[in-house]
């Protein structure tokens, strides 16, 4: 390494990953996955990697992605709930990996529900 | 991309209490549940909580897992790192809540007054991996220094940062700095005292356990302040893990060219090397540490010359502790004024302490200067085991004093302590409850400084072995009130004709004990008696006939069998056969043994 460029590229790289390991911070937006058994079974696994593999991927580091256990709807498997601060709770239901890049780019990125995923208009239908 | 990270403790405390195993265990249960591209496990440095060990924390959540057993992963890995149920019953009590909900790590009396500086990267990054010190802002110091800045500014900053030598004495730093650099030399040494020796210390080899990079970083920023291109860690070989670690961050540093030849193209050089101290406490007093390190028995010479002035192999050298060290990098990063608004009036900054001793928190703790011992014994190391009363506290080792429960709010910092003939020392703080005995305590340390002494001058090696006569004397009840004087007097010969530090400050244990509790030397002297129970010489212990119900039970448990009785009857010691050992007391279950 011959550059403070090289050293602040890997400082950039590592930030992300060491970057999980701190308190959250005012601005952290929660995105809980539902990984229990009911969730797991309808294919939550591949919709928490998608999320990680997306935040990453955009470089957010104020979304934090974790899990949770059962949720209580476990007919609308697999549910998501996004939490941002000062905001109400969204939940997304019945999701899928492919729906995953919308909810990043439009609800985490620029703040715009993804209506027709939540379970309001789940219901509806 | 992981979307957790297991930390797991690598310090000693931890690696001593299994904490391999854990991570062998955890890593076997991830790849069992498919987990292995989801989940990462990360071996840390010290995250303080030694008593507690071995520690856990899984993040993104924050949850703080502590006395971890292998057998309680694979419920860790399928409950919470699985379905993301936390497992409550495993965590750190404190951190669950009343209402069932749970609090984080940050908030809980053991780190809440805490502010980690020199610790800040101990338990959050893995030391043997160079790209996550850069992640957290590692490098950054020495590029800016290397690439914005003079010498000259460097040392000012230093300066005006107000840092003061972490291993005892409390120098300000960037006098050293600047006194080595205005030696003209056309060799210069930049040098790291790792040698941590005192009993119940271990705030530098956490340092050096969790956060190497730190070390090799801020040396490097020394070397190029005072004009140095060589630099020598000297580690005592009783660290096996923190050399070890060490020379895995010096070989990545020179791999990334964060040492070597021509650093971020400044045409500044910088190399570091190890050498490894054979335990000789002396070696830990910077002339003796010099000295060995040129190859030498490691004896101590006079001063002056000082260091940076004539050091290691004749030349200028700039010694400094580590943890002095671990500071400098956030210094230079955050600036000096960011330091100074910490601390008290004349010494800046924190202060990191081992806690040890009688005390139920364990471990590692980094205060600002200016925090009282109350603060540290009662809130942060959660006070005393079986609520026994705090009786005083022992700083600066076995060159330091102690602290009575009368100076128990007494502000600490470099000044404070020394005015109460105590010493900051490298930073152990040993707690002691009523059931020590102060001169007992004080032979202790004299025995170790006796042990120690390398018998290059009289005063320390004859003066500190009389020392440790005096006070035997004293605990076996054979000593007079003259042998009290001969013995102050004594100690304040030695202070003030021995040839380096440790004979200087040897006789402060005694000194210190003897001011705040000359009564107890009294007591022993006098009435015979030791009031702590400890000195087995002045002890005897006695069966009370109304409450002994002659069971048997304590003369069969005697291993010197000094206790005799008929079964129904009271039993009776024996004081000539007596071994002092305390076993019958423990044992009997009516109370009726005492201690005299």
């Amino acid at each position: 390494m011959k550059s403070l460029a090289e050293l602040q590229a890997i400082r950039d790289k590592m930030k992300g990953s060491v970057g999980l390991r701190k308190e959250d911070g005012e601005d952290t937006i929660r995105v809980v996955v539902g990984m229990a058994t009911c969730g797991i079974a309808a294919g939550a696994r591949p919709v928490l990697a998608a999320f990680t593999e997306e935040v990453a991927k955009r470089n957010l580091h104020n979304v934090m992605v974790t899990q949770t256990g059962c949720i209580g709807i476990c007919q609308y498997e697999p549910v998501v709930e996004v939490m941002a601060p000062g905001k109400d709770k969204v939940t997304y239901v019945k999701m899928t990996p492919d729906k995953v890049a919308r909810i990043v780019s439009d609800h985490l990125v620029n703040g715009n529900v993804v209506t027709e995923y939540t379970i309001g208009a789940s219901a509806k239908a | 991309m992981f979307r957790s990270h297991v930390l797991v403790c690598g310090g000693t405390g931890c690696t001593s209490s299994g904490s391999e195993q854990i991570i062998a265990t955890l890593e076997k249960e991830i790849e069992r549940n498919g987990l292995k591209d989801e989940v990462k496990v990360i071996k840390t440095g010290c995250f303080g909580l030694c008593a507690l060990g071995p520690i856990m924390i899984v993040y993104p959540e924050g949850s703080f897992y502590s006395m971890v057993k292998p057998e309680d992963i694979p419920e860790i890995v399928t409950e919470h790192l699985l379905k993301g149920r936390i497992v409550k019953r495993l965590l750190y009590q404190e951190t669950v809540q009343e209402d069932d909900t749970i609090e984080s790590l940050n908030n809980t009396n053991f780190y809440k007054k805490q502010h980690r500086v020199a610790l800040r990267n101990c338990g959050v990054i893995n030391p043997e991996n160079i790209d996550e010190y850069i992640g957290v802002d590692g490098y950054q110091a020495l590029g800016k220094v290397l690439t914005e800045m003079t010498p000259e500014e460097v040392i000012q900053v230093v300066l005006d940062s107000g840092l003061r030598g972490r291993g005892g004495a409390g120098f300000p730093t960037g006098r050293k700095w600047s006194f080595a650099r205005a030696s003209v030399n056309e060799q210069k040494y930049v040098a790291c005292n790792a040698d941590e020796g005192d009993p119940g210390a271990f705030m530098d080899r956490s340092v050096l356990e969790g956060d190497p990079h730190a070390l090799i970083e801020a040396m490097a920023i020394a070397g190029y302040a005072i004009g140095a291109n060589q630099g020598y860690v000297y580690v005592r070989a009783e660290y096996p893990i923190a050399v070890k670690r060490l020379q895995i961050a010096i070989d990545q540093a020179k791999e990334y060219g964060l040492l070597g030849k021509n650093i971020f193209d400044s045409g500044f050089d910088f190399d570091l090397e190890l050498r490894l101290g054979a335990g000789a406490f002396v070696c830990g007093e910077e002339t003796a540490l010099m000295t060995s390190i040129e190859g030498h028995r490691g004896e101590p010479r006079c001063r002056p010359p000082f260091p940076a002035v004539k050091g290691l192999f004749g030349k200028p050298t700039v010694l400094n502790n580590v943890e002095t060290y671990a500071n400098i990098p956030q210094i230079i990063l955050n600036g000096a004024d960011w330091f100074n608004s910490m601390g008290t009036e004349k010494s800046k900054g924190t202060k990191v302490f081992a806690l040890g001793g009688k005390i139920n928190n364990t471990g590692l703790v980094e205060v600002p200067m200016g925090t009282t011992l109350r603060e540290i014994v009662e809130e942060i190391g959660g006070g005393i085991p079986g609520g026994k009363k705090f009786k005083a506290a022992q700083t600066g080792g076995p060159s330091g004093g102690c602290i009575p429960a009368e100076h128990f709010d007494i502000p600490i910092d470099y000044d404070n302590l020394l005015s109460i003939g105590s010493m900051m020392g490298s930073g152990g703080l040993i707690v002691m409850d009523e059931d020590t005995c102060m001169v007992d305590i004080a032979k202790f340390f004299l025995e170790f400084t006796v042990d120690e002494s390398c018998g290059k001058c009289s005063p320390c090696r004859i003066g500190t072995k009389r020392l440790l006569e005096m006070l035997d004397k004293i605990t076996k009840g054979n000593a007079t009130l003259e042998d009290l004087d001969k013995l102050e007097e004594l100690c304040h010969y030695i202070k003030e004709n021995a040839l380096c530090g440790l004979g200087q400050t040897a006789p402060n244990p005694v000194l210190s004990t003897l001011h705040f509790f000359r009564d107890e030397y009294v007591a022993h002297i006098v009435d015979k008696k030791c009031p702590s129970g400890v000195c087995k010489a002045l002890l005897s212990y006695e069966i009370q006939a109304d409450k002994c119900k002659g069971c048997t039970l304590c003369s069969r448990i005697c291993p010197a069998g000094a206790i005799s009785g008929e079964v129904k009857k009271v039993h009776t010691i024996d004081k000539q056969k007596c071994v002092k050992c305390g076993a019958c007391m423990e044992k009997c279950r009516f109370g009726a043994i005492v201690k005299k």
